[in-house]
């Protein structure tokens, strides 16, 4: 009797597992549809990038060293969050809790950079209305940027649940999509800095 | 050896040198790209071909460091979707640039006038 009872609960161990597992699969598919919508502003960006009707082009728009810093803090807090991922494995809370504030603060961080530098674009009359290049330029930065915004909402939810809470495997499974979409996104702007804002330089 | 907390051990640091030695990568060529653009130690061309390879290596590695998409036999579903998603990327971005370049020398006025004068009309 008993040991069927182990047999029957190892089997709804590995059953909750490949459940587990299955989700996180469908969250990665989910994660390269988004690719599509990125791959199609790119491609947007590419033909129209010449397009700039007398306005300003990339090279005198943009400060590389500003969006140097940009990319630093994102990638930083990519890291971050791997480190998290670690405390979560370990199932150390405190850890886990720590990395993934530093994480938000260095994701709120960039999302502050990158709102500043499109406000003062805006503000000296190059807002996504001026030419073709800046409308496809703010489309996709700023697809990007709400990506970014939607994760750091997402991370607030679950730092709040964890804290509260205890490590379930709802969150695990939840946290574990989350470093997912957050290490996206960073491969998403090393595509962005090297064609928009490098590209942009180089191409004066 | 086979104590389990000791593999547990193993395996975080494992994963740690993983993390570590993908962020000191990315940084790395995120400063080398910085650098070969703000310089002007080579031509144009040569930038364009620089700082697109550095930015798939980087691609790479991050996606092997930090995702931990390797050749093992856990992530292969995960690897396929990827390639096929490159593969739809590629057809999408490199499809655009074809035919918004063919339309564009297509409807060039100069071009359309040359054809419309040697062929009397469209």
């Amino acid at each position: 009797m008993s040991a069927t009872d182990g047999e029957s609960s190892l089997t709804s161990m590995d059953k909750q597992q490949a459940l587990e597992q299955k989700n996180v699969f469908g969250f990665w598919v989910y994660i390269m549809t988004d690719c599509v919508l990125f791959a199609s502003l790119f491609a947007t960006y590419a033909v129209l990038h010449n397009n700039t009707f007398g306005g300003p082009n990339a090279a005198q728009l943009f400060s590389l060293h500003y969006v140097l810093v940009e990319t630093i803090l994102l990638l930083t807090s990519s890291f971050t969050c791997g480190l998290a991922m670690i405390g979560l494995k370990q199932g150390a809370k405190d850890k886990l809790l720590t990395w993934l504030g530093i994480t938000f603060i260095l994701g709120a961080g960039f999302l502050i950079m990158e709102l500043t530098e499109f406000t003062k674009f805006v503000n000296q009359g190059d807002s996504w209305r001026r030419s073709a290049f800046l409308s496809s330029y703010f489309t996709l930065v700023g697809t990007h940027g709400l990506h970014i915004t939607v994760g750091l909402l997402w991370m607030l939810v679950m730092m709040i649940r964890v804290a509260k809470g205890t490590l379930s495997p709802s969150s695990t499974r939840r946290l574990t999509m989350l470093s997912l979409f957050w290490h996206f996104l960073d491969l998403v702007w090393i595509f962005i800095y090297t064609i928009v804002y490098l590209l942009g330089a180089v191409q004066r | 050896m086979n104590d389990p907390k000791t593999n547990k051990l193993i395996e975080d640091a494992v994963r740690l040198k993983s993390y570590v030695l993908g962020y000191v990568f990315s940084i790395c060529l995120t400063f080398e790209a910085y650098f070969v653009v703000v310089r002007d130690s080579y031509s144009t061309n040569k930038k364009i071909v620089i700082i697109i390879i550095l930015a798939l290596i980087q691609f790479v590695m991050q996606l092997y460091y930090f995702l931990h998409l390797g050749v093992n036999r856990k992530s292969k579903w995960k690897l396929f979707v990827l390639l096929f998603m490159i593969l739809i990327v590629l057809i999408l971005v490199l499809g655009t640039l074809w035919i918004m370049s063919n339309l564009n020398y297509r409807m060039t006025p100069q071009q359309i006038n040359n054809y419309m004068q040697s062929q009397g009309g469209f």
